[in-house]
């Protein structure tokens, strides 16, 4: 990759006798949206924090615009917006004094930051969940758009937990950056407020925003990762576009299938010998092939006849599956 | 980058910016601070200088406490109290919450502000709140009569002093702390507490056995107490001794400080 915007070399990162990241390579390209994908505990907050130019590493090289964050963290920090897994707001103050004061500690003018509230509160109003609407009914948009004027002056501590998570979001683009760090954006947020969030971040990034965010949500990995990094206990297991993980570790499609926990071990050794490949889950078995109907038309044929049968593409689950043998969230 | 951020600007005055911060969440509760500083002194007044100075006049007149009026023996210390605890709560909470309850400072930190910036806009900030509450008691005291206008305003910048000696010191423990719950628990009933009752507040230091007096020695109450009288009242301490006073304060204060920073830029940095 020529001229990185982030570059990681061997970092390293020990607590005490935990080693939480191990000595992990990657690169970051401008306008791309790369992805950590990995199960708790896997070291992505941590590789985050680092990037966030707050976290000291143990060993290893990172380059953030070409400074070494460690060396150069408030040049760094300048440029990046990060969203922490934790929204930390100050419950006391309201939703339009918190972006405004994060604002002013990036020494932005008064005039600036006033402008971009009003901005923000307008995308932090899309994140009401308004977007829909917005299309369909002017009307409707216009009433909702009021209701959001009511809640600049409300105190943090009075929203519910998506509006905060939202509003955390916001904040981190106060200062317009060019690279934004995400920490599990969506945990916690209802399916409706994930895509607008998705449709929010397809936007900045359509902008030439650089995103970096981690996840262990695979459908949040596929929709808005150009490339990702598989990582298990500290470490990178695999590297790709999704679709080219896809290929490269599972097969196009999967069928499901279910005969009841007991039986499930009992017919295995049968079902094995359909398929290129096969997982033994507690509740389920997958089988992965090319063709899943096929698939189930011969295991009926063998009067195997299943409970419950579900043929599906291969997912980056599949792949992490096929490289650490456990399921992304356990 | 967005065209306006100015990093320069940020590195040179970013601890005023966290100060401001801190006032603004602390303007919230101005009420309730209102309430404290200026309730707090006038029960004090009330209750020691109608109810117990006059049975000590009675008892003993003022002889104990080199020919001044009891009230005024002890508004110094009270004062200097004030400022001590002011600033305790705007350091300990503050700095707990932004590590652990909200994690305000890594959101802080997440910005060009630094950690070392992050701790001393807190400091800055306890400061303001422990001058307010001082300015309204020696107001108090003027109104009430137990001070002279004049130099006795000297009482002011002396009890926060004090005050910011010890807060310093609470800035760094409240840094350091894992465990809040029983941090409070030690902090209220073993050192706040000796503190105010044997710091030569209530009698002079020299009344109490000698293997007792050490508490006033390494206590910034007794120090910042010992000068808030000389400068109310002439009390009589040599010029030896007001030093001695002076640099243990600012020492305590800067090592504090020193000691504050670090922790913030290491915690933060974890």
């Amino acid at each position: 990759m020529s001229n990185p915007l982030i570059s990681v070399r061997g970092l390293t990162k020990v607590f005490g006798d935990f080693t939480a990241v191990n000595g992990i390579d990657f690169d970051v390209a401008k306008g791309e949206s790369f992805g950590l994908l990995g199960p708790n505990g896997a070291g992505k907050s941590t590789t985050m924090r680092i990037l966030a130019a707050t976290s000291t590493r143990t060993s290893g090289t990172v380059e953030i615009l070409g400074k070494d964050p460690e060396q150069f963290g408030p040049l760094v920090r300048a440029h990046l917006g990060v969203v922490p897994q934790q929204d930390n707001l100050d419950g006391e103050l309201t939703v339009s004094e918190n972006l405004y004061i994060y604002g002013r500690y990036f020494g932005l003018s008064k005039k600036f930051i006033k402008n971009k509230i009003e901005e923000l509160l307008y995308i932090y109003g899309r994140y009401f969940g308004l977007s829909k609407k917005f299309i369909k009914n002017k009307i409707e948009e216009l009433l909702e758009f009021a209701q959001l004027e009511e809640k600049r002056d409300v105190k943090v501590e009075a929203l519910s937990g998506g509006m905060k998570r939202r509003l955390t979001i916001a904040r981190g683009l106060v200062s317009e950056p060019d690279i934004l760090l995400l920490d599990e954006p969506t945990t916690g947020l209802d399916p409706q407020a994930r895509h607008i969030l998705w449709d929010r971040l397809f936007r900045l990034k359509e902008q030439g925003v650089t995103l970096v965010l981690t996840t262990h949500f695979m459908d949040e990995a596929e929709q808005l990762c150009d490339r990702l990094v598989v990582m298990d206990n500290g470490s990178i297991m695999a590297e790709g576009s999704p679709a080219g993980l896809i290929k490269q570790y599972s097969s196009k499609e999967v069928l499901e299938v279910r005969f009841g926990s007991d039986r499930n071990k009992e017919v295995a050794p049968q079902l094995s010998t359909m398929c290129e490949r096969m997982e033994t889950l507690p509740d389920r078995v997958l089988m992965y092939t090319e063709d899943g109907e096929a698939l189930l038309e011969q295991i009926m044929q063998a009067k195997l006849h299943p409970t419950t049968s579900l043929v599906r593409r291969s997912s980056l689950e599949d792949v992490f599956l096929r490289l650490t043998g456990r399921t992304l969230i356990e | 980058m967005n065209q306006g951020i100015d990093v320069p600007q940020i590195q040179r005055f970013g601890a005023l910016y966290i100060a401001s911060a801190r006032l603004k969440s602390m303007s919230k509760w101005r009420t309730i601070i209102a309430a404290v500083d200026i309730g707090n002194p006038l029960f004090y007044l009330i209750a020691v200088g109608i109810g117990i100075g006059v049975l000590v006049e009675q008892g003993s007149g003022t002889s104990g406490t080199n020919g001044i009026k009891y009230i005024a023996f002890i508004a110094p210390a009270l004062l200097a109290n004030t400022a001590i605890t002011g600033i305790m709560d705007e350091t300990v909470f503050p700095t707990i919450e932004g590590f652990k309850w909200r994690k305000l400072f890594f959101a802080q930190n997440s910005t060009p502000i630094t950690g070392r910036q992050i701790a001393i806009g807190v400091y800055l900030a306890a400061l303001v709140r422990a001058l307010f509450a001082v300015t309204v008691y020696y107001l108090l005291l003027l109104a009430f009569d137990v001070v002279n206008f004049g130099i006795s305003f000297l009482l002011m910048p002396i009890a926060v002093l004090g005050g910011g000696a010890f807060g310093a010191l609470m800035l760094f423990a409240a840094a350091k702390i894992e465990k809040e719950d029983q941090f409070f628990n030690i902090l209220g009933r073993l050192v706040i507490m000796p503190m105010f009752l044997f710091s030569g507040t209530f009698f002079p230091l020299s009344s109490m056995p000698i293997y007792l007096q050490p508490i006033g020695w390494i206590s910034p109450l007794w120090h910042a107490t010992e000068l808030g009288r000389e400068a109310a009242f002439d009390y009589g301490i040599s010029t030896t001794m007001v030093v001695v006073h002076l640099t243990f304060l600012i020492t305590l204060l800067v090592v504090g400080l020193t000691l504050a920073t670090r922790q913030f830029e290491r915690r933060l940095a974890k």
